[in-house]
């Protein structure tokens, strides 16, 4: 072996790195990745609201000689809408966090390589539920169109408070970002399965998705559970922003909701992607 | 120093009970040296290694890259050095080029500096006509070529190889070992480890032998063979394992020997003379059923040997 004193001195310049550029191109990363399968991306996010509003709004008030199902075809739409935007976000952020994290973490380890960034590890973790969230909002927003030249009967869109809009919008992203993140620093990759069978669906059809969440006084203790699940206030808080014409909970019964879920959500995703990643 | 282990110990809690995966390891490696973590399975390599890059939490202890404590400042720390884990982690979702760039990127370079170290890169490590693949679409002495590219690309101080050639074929580790001592040429810091002596007395300045999560030895491999495997070792294997003590106390007696040992399978000669005594050792174990002789002459294997009494790799 040679002297250790004879080696030269590395003189090339190190960049400078701060955490923030770091999360910066952890975020032009992760556009790299979905620009590269944006198509699918759109595919997988069009394809349910679209046959759901097909179905119901289009396909049965035809058949049911316009009288339609429970609240009347044309309001059904309305009351649609805000639901299947919520549902679009929730699995998007789902399909952009769970999925890809619950490979990372147990069949390839590649999330490895983000962890080594100069930045603390919990940021990587928020990078994931931030860059979700703006997937979700593209999501959300792709359900609209849709809303718009299918149902038979027009739905009553309008916005009466944009900041509530704008609000709501991005906390559901967030939520549902780090729902995606809890999901998949939890849970192993075989699992993901079950997990779609006893968490998502569940909570999708008790979500208040397809109804109003005031309509569930009928039945009581439903409507009291049901507030512990975070898609209830995505739901009616895009109801309380969009379709202000059917009832919906009030605007900081939803905020309060969403704060709340994202808190519980983000420490819960946060911590388990934490321990799953130091040892 | 840029890596100053101080004390090392980590302990992992499991159902069965605690596991001291290190017990107490103090290591110092200078700028610009190659150094070798050398021992077997379980030996506590890669938990030193994951301690080092922030991937794991010391017990007790410290550990400081470039000054930089891994523990108190971990996002800083990494600036100043490389990893390549025991495990492939490149990014599967990009391509060998983009894998290099984004994570030049990530260490804050801007998109025209992060280009030209990529395509520089690449072509350091021959790698220049797979920029477009997929990492699964590489070879694994490839792959790992990559990951060695792309752990520099930031320019660190250190780099942190866990077991650089497991799983690679004998060509592929010796490109690999070639990239690995052409990072000297830029000054580049590199800890390994391993459990092939020849890799270790190939590539390393200074060795230290690790068992049961201690350091038992630490040296230039030179250095070491000569303080520790002065001794050539005779593996003798016996059908008859109920006379062995006894042949055990005549091979002791014959000069040459230096000590002797039951292996469970036979006996081990520890012997500083080898003139003349193979002869005496093959007919006095012809008794007891000689079916195997292995001759080791003094390398980092005997030296292993020596100090723990078992073999490197089971
Ligand atoms: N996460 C963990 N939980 C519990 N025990 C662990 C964990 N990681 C390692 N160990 C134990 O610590 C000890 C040291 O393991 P380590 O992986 O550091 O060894 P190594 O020298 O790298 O071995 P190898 O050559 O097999 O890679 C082993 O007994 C191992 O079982
Ligand atoms: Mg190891």
């Amino acid at each position: 072996m040679t002297d250790a004193t004879a080696r030269p001195v590395r003189s090339s310049p190190r960049p400078t790195g701060t955490p923030l550029r770091a999360f910066g191109a952890l975020m032009l990363r992760d556009t790299r990745v979905l620009s590269r399968e944006l198509l699918p991306f759109i595919v997988r996010v069009i394809m349910q609201p679209l046959l759901f509003l097909f179905v119901f709004t289009y396909l049965f008030p035809r058949m049911g000689g316009g009288n339609g199902m429970m609240m009347g075809g044309g309001s059904f739409a309305t009351v649609l809408l805000p639901g299947l935007m919520a549902v679009a976000i929730m699995f998007t952020g789902i399909a952009a966090v769970a999925l890809p994290l619950s490979t990372e973490f147990g069949v390839t380890r590649e999330i490895d390589d983000r962890v080594m960034c100069p930045l603390p590890v919990y940021a990587v973790a928020l990078e994931k539920i931030c860059f979700s969230a703006l997937q979700c909002i593209f999501a959300a927003l792709l359900v609209l169109p849709l809303a718009y030249y299918i149902p038979s009967t027009p739905v009553l869109l309008h916005v009466s408070s944009w900041p509530v809009f704008v609000a709501v919008m991005i906390l559901a992203s967030l939520v549902s970002g780090a729902l995606g993140l809890t999901i998949g620093a939890s849970v192993q990759p075989r699992q993901i399965g079950l997990v779609f069978s006893i968490v998502v669906i569940p909570i999708t059809f008790l979500g208040c998705v397809y109804y109003p969440w005031a309509l569930l006084s009928h039945v009581r203790w439903l409507q009291i559970v049901v507030l512990a699940n975070p898609i209830v206030y995505m739901s009616e808080g895009l109801r309380t922003a969009l379709t202000p014409g059917m009832p919906h909970m009030p605007v900081l019964a939803v905020l309060a909701g969403l704060v709340g879920s994202l808190a519980v959500l983000g420490t819960i995703g946060v911590r388990n992607f934490l321990r799953r990643v130091i040892s | 120093m840029i890596v100053e282990v101080a004390s090392l110990h980590k302990t992992y809690q499991t159902k069965t009970g605690a596991v001291a995966a290190v017990a107490g390891i103090d290591l110092e490696v200078p700028a610009g040296e190659i150094f070798g973590l050398l021992g077997p399975n379980g030996a506590g390599k890669t938990t030193t290694i994951s301690i080092c890059t922030t991937r794991a939490l010391p017990t007790s202890g410290s550990v400081r890259i470039a000054g930089v404590d891994v523990v108190r400042e971990p996002a800083r720390a990494r600036v100043h050095m490389g990893v390549v884990p025991q495990y492939n982690t490149l990014d599967r979702s990009l391509t060998v080029f983009e894998n290099v760039y984004f994570h030049c990127r990530y260490f804050g370079m801007n998109g025209a500096a992060a280009r030209a170290r990529s395509e520089a890169l690449l072509q350091q490590f021959h790698l220049q006509e797979r920029g477009k693949a997929l990492p699964t679409q590489l070879s694994g002495g490839m792959q790992q070529r990559v990951q060695i590219a792309r752990a520099i690309a930031h320019h660190p101080e250190v780099l942190f190889l866990d077991e650089p050639s497991a799983g690679l074929d004998p060509q592929s580790r010796i490109a690999m070992w070639e990239a690995v001592t052409s990072l000297r040429k830029e000054g580049i810091t590199v800890v390994l480890t391993t459990h092939y002596m020849e890799e270790a007395d190939a590539l390393c300045d200074r060795v230290a032998v690790v068992d049961q999560g201690r350091v038992l030895a630490l040296d230039t491999p030179a250095a070491l063979k000569q303080q520790h495997g002065v001794y050539t070792v005779l593996e003798l294997k016996l059908r008859d394992q109920v006379s062995a003590p006894a042949l055990l106390r005549e091979i002791a007696a014959l000069s040459g020997v230096a000590r002797a040992e039951l292996t469970g399978e036979g006996i081990r000669v520890f012997a500083d003379q080898l003139d003349g005594l193979l002869p005496l050792v093959v007919a006095a174990a012809r008794a007891a059923g000689l079916r195997d002789l292995r001759v080791q002459e003094p390398s980092l294997e005997t030296v292993f040997l020596q100090l723990t009494g078992r073999e490197l790799r089971d």
